[in-house]
């Protein structure tokens, strides 16, 4: 029981954080048909740039404040992610548009090498380190000496990705952004033949999703206090499942995929092999795609005639 | 605010909004339309018929920048007719549209899709109905209304914390929405999604949805095709008060002759992408090259073809 619910917290937080990447893959997929293979390196990529920033606040500026530095941590990294996003989008997918369907989708998993490779030569191939921070735990049940605890960092996590979500949700449901977005997503040419900007509101979406996923960086770097050029490639690639799971193109499937990864993740961890918790989570994305290829929350895929 | 165009005032001469010249729309070794002219006069019901195949979908396609022609010139004038000097410094200069006091002229040939229907203002409904079916029905017709509700948040997040000014253009489209789905009927299904109404309605939404981006010129494509007839009658007279009460100019593809004959002031013909009449109702009808190509031949010529046919096949076996 206590295992189980200390499990629970650690996979509602991994979950989180896959989730919040989730949602930049199923919107640009929803938007413009393409599996965004440099996703996962984007939210690498801002990992790093939250580590510069926190480390030129704390060092350079000396804010001894951690909640105001995180907080500046969080609007800097999420501007430039998003830029980086945006650059990326117009530099390396705009121009493809058009082109056989595979063409974006290959240049996605150029620029996830470039992304890499960049990060790994300009800081080093090295685990990057940042000093500890909000190490206080709340202590929730106790027996036989083994503490179910619940981090403050986790609950600013799980806080902060729900307060997003409800904004996120308000954005995509209720102004005209997202409706635009909504309309794109549906028939570009129609929204176009409306009035709509296609090529913003897919912009638009790169940069939403982006800043989605710098907040996942941020909060990835929080948690585990390291990060690593390759670090976009593992949480990447479980992000898409989740959203493939939620169902791809699902906004809501987005976040239950991530949460259910996370959470499968996590009891795999602790009641089977810590060595096999990938191969789990993939293992998900095949039976997802073998036996329920629109996903949980997903519409069934409808020809257009 | 129309001028109610009294029979033999001819418009399309004397006010043209739209003037199509030379237009070629080629599709590889394809010409779908060939070399055709014509002109859409300001606060007319224009009608574009011709059998199948004879490029109107092409043309229609060309008018709202679905596709970029191959070769020719789509000149809208807003507010007032546009001189042929005033669309030649259009073209000349190299711009996309050009204003002059209070008039402009836009060349729809070089705007992108989007602009065709923000700035230029045409509207257009197609063939095959192409609702946001995942939308609420309200929902399509705020889509439609995106421009002008960015410009109330100044093209920013501004929108988003409800500033006065945003607040206003959200009442003023929502009104704007309301108003339309009332004149076409379908008000009480304003929070359904636009998939699930049935046929009829989703037609009338589509020209509601048009309606809303306000346009000046509202192309339909075939807006009766699927009606039954009391909801044609109900589409003669929906089209009537948009010409009368908007002095929005419609230009319509259209199969039913009933619906042509009724409501149209000026009829072009097209056959094999080239244009073979052009008048009122009365001289298209009666124009025998349009009862050839259109109606089909008299039946004296389809049993002599008939019967050469004939001939052929039994000569061909007898070999």
């Amino acid at each position: 029981m206590d295992i189980f619910v200390q499990q629970l917290i650690n996979g509602l937080t991994l979950g989180s954080i896959y989730g919040l990447i989730a949602i930049g893959y199923t919107m640009v997929f929803g938007i413009i048909g393409m599996v965004n293979f440099a996703h996962g390196d984007v939210f690498m990529v801002s990992a790093f740039i939250a580590l510069i920033c926190f480390l030129l606040l704390t060092t350079v500026l000396g804010i001894t404040s951690i909640f105001l530095a995180l907080a500046i941590v969080l609007v800097v990294a999420m501007f430039f992610t998003a830029l980086t996003n945006w650059a990326i989008e117009r530099v390396a997918y705009r121009p493809l548009r058009g082109s056989f369907r595979l063409a974006p989708m290959i240049s996605a998993i150029g620029m996830s090498i470039l992304l890499a490779n960049f990060v790994q030569v300009s800081q080093g191939p090295r685990n990057k380190p940042v000093p500890p921070m909000i190490g206080d735990v709340i202590v929730l049940m106790e027996r036989d000496g083994y503490q179910v605890t619940l981090a403050w960092k986790q609950v600013i996590i799980m806080v902060l990705t729900a307060a997003l979500l409800g904004g996120f949700w308000y954005l995509v449901q209720k102004t005209s952004l997202g409706r635009a977005q909504r309309a794109c997503e549906q028939d570009r040419k129609m929204a176009a033949l409306l009035g709509i900007n296609v090529d913003h509101t897919i912009s638009l979406t790169f940069v939403i999703g982006a800043a989605l996923a710098a907040v996942a960086g941020v909060m990835y770097l929080m948690y585990y206090g390291v990060v690593n050029f390759a670090d976009g490639f593992v949480p990447g690639v479980k992000a898409f499942t989740a959203a493939v799971l939620g169902g791809i193109g699902s906004l809501p499937g987005a976040v239950l995929g991530g949460l259910l990864i996370g959470l499968i993740e996590t009891f795999w961890s602790a009641y089977f092999s810590i060595e096999y918790k990938d191969v789990a989570a993939f293992s998900i994305l095949a039976v997802t795609l073998i036996f329920l290829p629109q996903g949980l929350l997903g519409r069934p895929e409808v020809e257009k005639v | 605010m129309a001028s109610s165009p009294a029979s033999g005032s001819r418009l399309w001469e004397t006010d043209p909004i739209l003037t199509v010249e030379h237009l070629f729309m080629r599709f590889g070794g394809l010409v779908a339309v060939n070399d055709l002219s014509f002109n859409v006069g300001r606060g007319d019901i224009t009608a574009l018929i011709g059998p199948n195949g004879a490029g109107k979908t092409t043309v229609f396609n060309c008018i709202t920048g679905f596709y970029k022609p191959s070769a020719g010139r789509l000149a809208l004038a807003h507010r007032r007719a546009a001189t042929p000097a005033e669309i030649d410094a259009a073209t000349a200069i190299g711009e996309r549209s050009l204003a002059t006091g209070d008039a402009a002229v836009y060349l729809l040939e070089r705007l992108p899709d989007y602009r065709v229907s923000g700035e230029a203002k045409v509207a257009r409904t197609f063939q095959n109905i192409r609702l946001f079916t995942g939308m609420t029905v309200l929902e399509n017709l705020m889509v439609a209304q995106h421009n002008a509700l960015m410009r109330a948040s100044g093209y920013s997040l501004r929108g988003l914390f409800g500033l006065p000014s945003w607040g206003r253009a959200a009442r003023a489209a929502t009104e704007k929405a309301t108003f339309w789905l009332d004149k076409v009927g379908l008000l009480e299904r304003a929070d359904d999604p636009a998939g699930d109404l049935p046929y009829g309605a989703q037609r009338r939404l589509e020209i509601a949805r048009a309606m809303c981006s306000d346009p000046i010129l509202l192309c339909l494509d075939e807006p009766a095709a699927g009606l039954n007839p009391r909801e044609s009658l109900e589409l003669n007279t929906l089209l009537r008060s948009i010409r009368a009460d908007h002095g929005t100019s419609i230009l319509l593809i259209e199969h039913d002759m009933s619906v042509v004959m009724e409501i149209s002031d000026h009829v072009v013909v097209l056959d094999y992408g080239t244009k073979i009449s052009d008048g009122t109702p009365e001289a298209v009808k009666s124009d025998p090259r349009v009862i050839a190509a259109y109606l089909g031949v008299d039946e004296d010529a389809v049993e002599e073809a008939g019967a050469e046919i004939e001939e052929i096949v039994q000569t061909g076996a007898a070999s």
